[in-house]
């Protein structure tokens, strides 16, 4: 009764064609853009802006760009780190070595090179597909990790092997506090995940879910799959890129090859599967999920040792942190396989019928 | 010339380490489709489980007997590793049939995470030695061929041997006995395996078993040689190109696959390593699957990738 969309009649071609053609879905979307930029602010101190909602909301675009390689073409991908390693790198490089270079400029351009290497590491696709390609794209991972530890132009020079930025500033507004940059992260995730909506309704976006799946009717049906896969490397190595510039400009502050390990990649691809493939809303949730486990695991275990009388060893604590963790997703994947995504879609079907579910 | 050869040899020896972690990713992917991104946190498990039983068994039992410590500590390990395929097998696998790979290999990342904490929960964390008593000193062979003699070590030698005999036992295993026979038919075809009576569900614990004891066999052979730590689970990452190269289906493409790229990572890392700054060897061998990929999707020995619509 509630997420009811008959009586929403569609009478022009301009109403078909938007990005939410059900009103319900339009006013959540309005109101949830809303609700992060007006109240959530007023509702966090800096500590949870800072060490919560920042890393959430990059990793949630992070996680959209994943989500088009491996959810909407099905081209599964462990190199994501890699990409968002180009797109912090260079986005350093292009920062520091132009005089006067804009921070959003930088980090579209960190998000081009990004796009550049993943078309070059995407090739192998047009070949291999399945687990044959998830571990070819390793390749991406473990050069990259070498390239920007042992070539020294990519760290400008730096003696350490970290490199660090300062001085955020866009057209007069300086990125200082949590707040700040919380806003800025929560622009560019609404900007990119309508981006990518709009794209994956659109030709493009179908061509991919068609390569996905099956690649051998789709090009018989006259795709290209040469086209669709890499224009979805590309797409998808692009936002992943500028997250990365993101992290690493806006989260971190100062970094080294270590932030964008295959661990990285590794925790990119639990977003995506624990929110739900071929999904934007999906990795929003996932990113979510994996943001604050940890933080939960670790407020949590302390206490609950305390329940029963015992104090419980940082050391074990980090150990059974990651039990906990796999075994969590064990039985997510187990009980959900389609991602938090799928459980949206059910309790959308609920409010479609309730109270009168008969 | 010696030098060369030398180098050669110690990449074939160290291939032969990899090819031991890459056939537990292939016994396990054929016997149930699985990619099975555990096996280094397998690895890394039973070399703990190794070197800590042979260390607190003589203090329990009082005893000073360093073999029979070893062999309790494998009986001992050997059978957590049996109990571990019982596990995944009730309590992940089976409610997992059907899903798609990514799914699966998600799943195994979880296991990997679970396996990595509880080991070091329970077995302590810092870095352990085995011992199983293999000797550590090198030897010249060859002296009378070139001058100098070529410098072999002979803990990669006897390692060789086991990782040989390991091979030699798994192919009598899969060829001559009844339980492998059925193995073989699951991996050709799961439903046909199926249908004239093969219980699937216990060959998947079977062959996990298997794989755990490759895993153990490689764990005390790394542990020994570079002491049981955290970073043993790296190796199941360089076993990731072998099995690449020699296709995920095929057990003698593990092992052709392996010694692949032992040679090739020290001979890159010898001969291209200076010119491009050195450390090349993690990433070389994912860059020589890849081209590989690029002329064999398959792999050297995998079978033919065949798409029906």
């Amino acid at each position: 009764m509630i997420y009811r969309e008959n009586g929403q009649f569609r009478t022009n071609y301009r109403d078909d064609k938007q990005i939410f053609p059900i009103a319900q879905d339009r006013w959540f979307v309005i109101a949830a853009v809303a609700f992060a930029f007006l109240v959530v602010p007023f509702l966090f101190d800096d500590y949870v802006l800072k060490a919560i909602l920042v890393p959430f909301l990059i990793l949630s675009l992070a996680a959209i760009g994943v989500n088009v390689l491996v959810g909407y073409c099905g081209q599964i991908s462990l190199g994501s780190g890699a990409f968002m390693a180009v797109g912090a790198y260079m986005a350093y490089n292009m920062f520091v070595r132009f005089e006067g270079m804009p921070l959003i400029a930088a980090l579209l351009l960190g998000g081009f090179f990004a796009t550049v290497v993943g078309v070059v590491f995407g090739i192998p696709s047009l070949r291999v597909k399945g687990l044959y390609l998830a571990v070819a794209t390793l390749a991406a991972q473990f050069f990259c990790d070498w390239a920007f530890s042992r070539i020294p132009w990519f760290t400008n020079n730096s003696t350490s092997g970290s490199v660090a930025v300062g001085g955020l500033e866009i057209l007069g507004w300086s990125i200082n506090t949590p707040l700040d940059k919380y806003f800025l992260c929560l622009g560019f995730l609404v900007v990119f995940a309508l981006f990518t909506k709009n794209l994956v309704r659109g030709s493009v976006g179908r061509q991919w879910m068609a390569i996905r799946d099956m690649d051998v009717a789709a090009a018989v049906i006259g795709i290209r799959p040469v086209y669709a896969k890499l224009t979805a490397f590309a797409v998808s190595s692009f936002i992943i890129g500028v997250a990365g510039g993101l992290w690493g400009f806006i989260h971190l502050g100062a970094w080294e090859p270590l932030a964008f390990s295959i661990d990285r990649s590794f925790q990119l691809l639990f977003i995506v599967i624990i929110g739900g493939m071929g999904s934007i809303l999906g990795s929003i949730f996932g990113a979510a999920f994996i943001v604050i486990l940890p933080i939960f695991l670790n407020q949590f275990l302390p206490l609950l040792g305390g329940l029963v009388g015992l104090t419980i060893s940082t050391e074990v604590i980090s150990h059974s942190e990651f039990m906990i963790f796999g075994a969590l997703i064990v039985w997510f994947l187990i009980a959900e396989p389609h991602g938090l995504a799928k459980l949206w879609g059910i309790g959308k079907q609920k409010l479609r019928l309730w109270p009168f579910p008969h | 010339m010696g030098f060369f050869l030398e180098t050669l040899l110690g990449g074939l020896m160290a291939g032969v380490l990899y090819s031991l972690v890459a056939l537990g990713f292939v016994l396990i992917f054929k016997a149930s489709g699985v990619f099975n991104f555990a096996q280094g946190a397998m690895v890394l498990f039973a070399a703990l489980s190794m070197a800590r039983f042979s260390e607190w068994l003589p203090l329990w039992l009082g005893f000073e007997n360093k073999v029979l410590a070893n062999l309790l500590a494998f009986a001992i390990s050997a059978a957590i590793m049996l109990a571990f395929a019982w596990l995944v097998e009730r309590y992940v696998l089976r409610h997992l049939v059907n899903q798609e790979g990514v799914t699966l290999l998600m799943a195994t990342l979880g296991i990997t995470y679970f396996l990595d904490g509880f080991g070091q929960t329970v077995f302590g964390s810092a870095v352990y030695k085995i011992d199983v008593g293999m000797p550590k000193e090198p030897v010249f062979i060859l002296d009378t061929v070139f001058e100098g003699g070529l410098l072999v070590n002979t803990e990669d030698l006897y390692a060789a041997l086991v990782a040989a005999a390991l091979v030699g036992l798994l192919m009598l295993f899969f060829q001559k006995t009844s339980t492998g026979r059925a193995l073989r038919a699951v991996a050709d075809d799961h439903q046909a395996a199926q249908s004239i009576g093969i219980p699937l569900d216990r060959m998947w614990v079977i062959v996990w078993f298997v794989a755990g004891i490759t895993a153990l066999v490689a764990g005390i052979i790394w542990g020994s040689k570079i002491g049981v730590q955290f970073s043993l689970t790296l190796v199941a990452l360089k076993a990731l190109p072998v099995i690449i190269i020699g296709g995920l289906t095929s057990v003698p493409g593990a092992i052709i696959g392996g010694l692949i790229i032992g040679v090739g990572e020290k001979l890159s890392e010898v001969y291209l390593g200076p010119a491009l700054g050195g450390g090349i060897e993690i990433w070389f061998s994912y860059v020589l699957a890849l081209f590989v990929l690029l002329v064999r999707p398959q792999g050297l020995f995998g079978e033919k990738i065949i798409d029906r619509v």
